[in-house]
């Protein structure tokens, strides 16, 4: 219980941290780049390496390059889907939700092969 | 333009806003957990680039453009939607650095944690920020010679 209240805090404050810098930063182009920071990497690596050990972290960071991958997908989708589309920028986040899976599990399934 | 720190922005997000994204982070790094404890760590690894709190941050970007224009008098949609889309453009070019992050951690954690992480964080700032000055620099090119 006490490994998933200390997961959802350093979560939380790496999530939030990065999202304050976000909101400061101009113009929206940069400021979307801290969109994609690594902070729930950061927390779940560091608790992966304290309790499952390295070799853990390492698969862990291997199948992550699919799911980052899929969220440039994901995120070009986004755009796409607001420009040339004009729709909600809940719709198309949620809508785009589907193509990150897609992506993420195609592209994992390909790397899990490679050591 | 180079970029720019405007930190009157902070003001912008009322505490509800950032409530929400302590705890959609908080929630997504306790389910890549789990994930990763239930199913190992190949799909594990996946969601720890899960754009966990994406909607809610373009949304909240969308509302304030909106806001903003509405109350000097302006149709504030188109606006509020265009600022979405640069936050999602520049996310694409953010995850090319996120996917070096991972090919560090994936060959160097086991090596020498610490240097991993350090070498991961600069590896994925030192490429984002690439990115982004490289796509700029046509654009600006093209506006000298206008």
């Amino acid at each position: 219980m006490i490994e998933y209240l200390l997961r959802f805090a350093v979560g939380g404050v790496a999530v939030s941290a990065f999202a304050a810098l976000s909101d400061v930063l101009r113009p929206k182009s940069f400021a979307g780049l801290f969109s994609a920071a690594p902070s729930i990497a950061i927390a779940t690596l560091l608790i992966a390496l304290m309790q499952n050990g390295a070799s853990f972290a390492a698969t862990e960071g291997r199948s992550m390059i699919a799911g980052a991958l899929a969220l440039a997908t994901y995120s070009w989708t986004v755009c796409v889907l607001l420009q040339k589309f004009h729709v909600s920028s809940w719709v198309a986040t949620m809508a785009a939700l589907g193509i990150w899976g897609l992506v993420a599990f195609g592209l994992g399934s390909a790397f899990s092969g490679v050591s | 333009m180079i970029a720019s720190v405007k930190l009157s922005a902070l003001r912008e997000t009322r505490w509800h806003e950032y409530a929400i994204r302590f705890v959609l982070g908080g929630t997504t790094t306790v389910l890549a957990g789990l994930i990763g404890a239930r199913f190992g760590p190949v799909v594990g690894g996946l969601f720890l680039a899960f754009p966990a709190i994406f909607p809610a941050s373009a949304t909240m970007i969308d509302k304030h453009i909106r806001e903003r224009k509405e109350k000097a008098g302006l149709l504030g949609v188109r606006r509020g939607q265009q600022a979405a889309a640069l936050d999602a453009l520049g996310a694409t070019l953010g995850s090319i650095g996120l996917a070096t992050f991972a090919v560090v951690i994936w060959q160097l954690i086991k090596v020498n944690s610490a240097l991993a992480l350090f070498l991961a964080m600069l590896s994925w700032f030192g490429v984002s920020i690439f990115m982004w000055h490289a796509r700029r620099q046509p654009r600006v090119r093209m506006s000298r010679r206008r």
